[in-house]
């Protein structure tokens, strides 16, 4: 769409005052579409299949500095930011729960800086999934990977065996979850693509919806296995690659201009 | 050893449940567990007969647990949300009352039959639903305090 | 040469009550903490979403490790046929089992919902290595079990060769299989080495016979029986040996890790700039825990010196710990390469914001959870050596047998 807005200085400035008031906005935005998509859309009925795979596209060049809506969005969307502080400051930062975060990269050779989300990159052969010893961690038939917190024993193997340090530990009590999004004491837990949209029926993530309304839509959500999904035709047309490509995880999150 | 005390448990459980049985085979005598001032007690039915409710909600909800989790199936009637939702019952402020409290539907019952349930240490306890108001939700449902404070 | 005679553990009564009070009041404390840790939630541990295993997982690791080290003496004795290790037999087999009890105990406490314990066993994913580990650690208690009864029972004597066998075999899995919890990790640089697995079987061996060695002159000291200077000088050079193989595949794993260009910043930061994991390493791991230990075992004076050797052992069992919190902490401290060729200058979620190391800092409840599992390995062996007949009367010279091979001789040590 407006893909050459995002480099322009003039750009950038309305970007701080959006990043600044990215909880309202997202809030103002948001709210009403969701409404509008639980209207039109059913809970599912039947079981989930390997018909689609869910996955994401992020356009490294459109996502801002400094605008972090994706992730107050999550943290909205998910109840993350009931979170209360329990240790000092710098250990908490360690300790609290975190499903989606902005990195900022620079190139060691050329000094060109990128700003990109990452969270859960919902593999296809996810280590986390063959190294948990009760099968909590699981990967559903549409492709989203995700901790069965009925089953999971707080062992925190998945953490060491992810790649891409996506999962988080509750290290403490939390009161006050959300009814959609269980949360608790002494479990793994991570991105899940929003699943509690994905079986209502609605058609984006709680980040991709924040995204666009900031006017970046650096984020798309789609099915990767639907040739005509926007997701898809957008892979066809640029180049984009998996992070840690070498490990061959054939990852549903994609990332352009990396 | 957590095996043995999780065993101990179990027979433990066993036998109050016999007892609860038993008594619930009473058919008059039976403690009503429905809270006024829930939808549940403006209703006729449960999403089951009533008898089989009470034996066999925890088989119910056991089984919509992985069908949802796993399958993604979330219409079905078992859900907890939906227990929750319609035996939640309101203070005189229409504030919502945590349902595993023990003066609450379902904290009452297990109470009464020793259950200890820690469901709702994840789950909500109070019909939540919007995320984007659930802190004025929570507020109101005196949940938590401050869900922002800083304090330790 | 006499016929080995076992005997009950008798010391002074009041002796034995302090220590196992003693120990009973750091399992108590260990289980104080655990209730503290449960109650409040892991943050009251130094552990955090960038280092997820700590302190007790140090502890875990090191009793595992060393329980299966410690089985080595029986199975030299029974499998290797070398009948001077035989009266040791027992006492290794019982020290194993009760330190694999006391590391497993750690292990579950530290779990973030342990109530659930019951679903790790109910409920298995059988292409994890964990999953894998149970099986392991259960099946290494009961053969281990039946193989004490085949050195201590008449009608065990004739299956003593084949389950002893058996109990090497399964405890070289056990070892690569712990080792392998963390060598098949991809994620991570540092256990990204298929060498981890026989590493660990190395280490094993050291830290298995230091404990063993400990225990055995702790509790003959006690009681006044006497250990032959020929004994001696073989459990000695064994150490000594056990030592040198480990620090052998500690080169060796450092060695390919440099050679493989894309660990070198690993590497670098562990050898040279990583602080407190520098330390521990060089300090810890290769001077206090295997040079100097060698160098006393070596000495022609220092290694005559019952004190020195106690001291050796205790040094390698510190030099133990401190290899483990490198293994286990360091290499998750130090950050994941998520984008080769570029430096992480910004993250929400401590990425390594250039290069920089995780923080983890240990704190008292998981210091004091891991000395509970150590308490109760010992109290097992206490209460087990003091009930039943695991220690030799005397492992003087004339008793224990000569030093030739005596590969076609009948089975020496006779139940007593
Ligand atoms: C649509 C509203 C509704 C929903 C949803 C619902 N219930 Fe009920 N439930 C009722 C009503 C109404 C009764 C009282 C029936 C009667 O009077 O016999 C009842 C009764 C019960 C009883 C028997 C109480 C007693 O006093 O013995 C149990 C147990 C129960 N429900 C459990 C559940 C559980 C568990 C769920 C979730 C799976 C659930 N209910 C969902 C309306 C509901
Ligand atoms: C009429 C009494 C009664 C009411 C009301 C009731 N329960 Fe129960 N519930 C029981 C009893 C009794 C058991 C124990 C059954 C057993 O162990 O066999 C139990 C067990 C359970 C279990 C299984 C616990 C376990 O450890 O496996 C769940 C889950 C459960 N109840 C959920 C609920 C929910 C949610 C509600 C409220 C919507 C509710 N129950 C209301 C009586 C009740
Ligand atoms: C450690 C946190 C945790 C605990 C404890 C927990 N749950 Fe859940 N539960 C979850 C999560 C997370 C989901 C997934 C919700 C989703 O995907 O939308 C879930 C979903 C469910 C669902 C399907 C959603 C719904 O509303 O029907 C049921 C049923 C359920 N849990 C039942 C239980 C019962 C019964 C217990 C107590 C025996 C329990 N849970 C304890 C975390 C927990």
């Amino acid at each position: 769409m407006n893909e050459d807005k995002t480099t322009t200085p003039v750009d950038s400035g309305r970007r701080g005052f959006l990043g600044t008031a990215a909880g309202v906005s997202a809030a103002a935005l948001v709210a009403p579409g969701v409404f509008l998509h639980s209207v039109a859309a059913a809970p599912r009925t039947e079981a989930v299949t390997d018909a689609v795979r869910w996955g994401l596209l992020i356009d490294t060049a459109k996502c801002a500095d400094g605008c972090s809506a994706c992730v107050s969005a999550c943290e909205r969307e998910n109840g993350l930011d009931l979170q209360e502080p329990h240790s000092a400051t710098s250990k908490w930062e360690q300790q609290q729960a975190a499903w989606i975060r902005k990195v900022k990269l620079q190139d060691n050779q050329t000094g060109r800086i990128t700003n990109l989300p990452m969270m859960c990159q919902h593999c296809e052969d996810p280590p986390c999934v063959d190294v948990c010893p009760t099968g909590a961690s699981f990967k559903r038939a549409d492709g989203i990977v995700m901790v069965d917190r009925h089953l999971c024993i707080g062992c925190r193997y998945c953490m060491m065996a992810c790649p891409y340090k996506a999962r988080s530990f509750i290290h403490q009590p939390l009161t006050g979850q959300l009814t959609a999004v269980p949360r608790g004491k002494g479990c793994v837990e991570s991105c899940n693509l929003c699943v509690h949209r994905r079986d209502n029926g609605e058609d984006s993530t709680a980040c991709v919806d924040a995204c666009a309304a900031e006017g970046h839509g650096a984020i798309l959500f789609g099915d990767l296995k639907d040739p005509n999904s926007a997701i898809s035709q957008r892979l066809r047309e640029i180049p984009s690659r998996q992070i840690r490509e070498d490990l061959v995880l054939n990852t549903g999150v994609r990332y352009a201009g990396v | 050893m957590a095996k043995a005390v999780v065993r101990i448990g179990l027979v433990a459980l066993g036998l109050v449940w016999g007892a609860f049985a038993a008594q619930a085979a009473q058919a008059d005598e039976v403690k009503r567990y429905v809270v006024e001032g829930s939808q549940a007690a403006e209703r006729s039915a449960c999403v089951e007969p009533t008898e089989r409710m009470r034996r066999m909600h925890m088989e119910f909800i056991q089984h919509q647990r992985i069908a949802t989790v796993h399958e993604g199936i979330r219409d079905t009637q078992y859900s907890l949300t939906g227990c929750v939702d319609c035996h939640i019952s309101y203070d005189a402020n229409r504030n919502p009352r945590p349902i595993n409290q023990p003066d609450q539907f379902c904290g009452a019952c297990h109470r009464y039959a020793a259950v200890d349930l820690n469901c709702f240490d994840c789950h909500a306890s109070v019909p939540n639903r919007p995320a984007a108001d659930a802190e004025a939700a929570h507020r109101a449902a005196g949940v938590t305090g401050a869900p922002h404070g800083g304090g330790h | 040469m006499k016929r080995v005679v076992y005997r009950e553990w008798r010391i002074a009564p009041e002796r034995y009550w302090s220590l196992l009070g003693f120990l009973a009041a750091l399992i108590g404390v260990a289980a104080l903490s655990f209730g503290y840790m449960e109650h409040e939630g892991h943050w009251v541990s130094g552990m955090n979403n960038s280092v997820v295993w700590g302190m007790p997982h140090v502890f875990a690791v090191f009793l595992i490790v060393a329980a299966s080290g410690a089985l080595n003496i029986a199975s030299i004795g029974s499998v290797f046929k070398k009948p001077i290790y035989k009266p040791l037999g027992r006492l290794s087999g019982l020290l194993a089992v009760a330190m694999l009890m006391g590391g497993l105990l750690v292990l579950v406490m530290d779990l973030g919902r342990p109530e659930r314990l019951i679903v790790a066993m109910t409920s298995y994913n059988f292409s994890s290595i964990f999953a894998w580990n149970i099986f392991l650690y259960t099946g290494f208690m009961v053969i281990v079990i039946a193989y004490l009864w085949s050195m201590a029972d008449r009608k065990g004597g004739p299956f003593n060769y084949s389950i002893g066998l058996f109990a090497l075999v399964w405890r070289l899995a056990l070892t690569t299989g712990t080792g392998s919890i963390f060598g098949f990790l991809v994620a991570r640089q540092a256990y990204d080495a298929a060498i981890l697995g026989p590493m660990f079987v190395a280490l094993s061996f050291a830290y298995g016979l230091a404990v063993f060695m400990l225990v055995l002159l702790f509790s003959f000291d006690e009681e006044g029986r006497p250990i032959g200077p020929r004994l001696m000088r073989r459990l000695r050079n064994l150490l000594a040996l056990f030592i040198g193989v480990a620090l052998y595949f500690t080169l060796v794993y450092h060695l390919t890790n440099l050679y493989i260009a894309e660990n070198d910043s690993l590497e670098h930061w562990l050898l040279l700039s990583g602080g407190i994991y520098t330390f521990l390493f060089w300090v810890g791991w290769i001077l206090a825990g295997s040079l100097i230990p060698m160098w006393i075992l070596y000495h022609p004076v220092l290694s005559q010196q019952r004190d020195w050797i106690i001291g050796a052992c205790a040094l390698v069992i510190v030099g133990g710990f401190a290899a483990m919190y490198v293994i286990i902490i360091g290499s998750q401290a130090f950050p994941m390469a998520l984008f080769p060729g570029h430096t992480i200058i910004e993250s929400g979620f401590a990425d390594g914001v250039n290069g920089a190391a995780a923080a983890y800092w240990p704190t008292i409840p998981e210091i004091l959870l891991g000395l509970g599992g150590v308490a109760m390995a010992l109290l097992i062996t206490a209460v087990g050596v003091r009930v039943l007949q695991f220690l030799p009367e005397s492992l003087a010279d004339d008793v224990v047998a000569p030093d030739e091979e005596t590969l076609d001789a009948p089975p020496f040590a006779k139940p007593a």
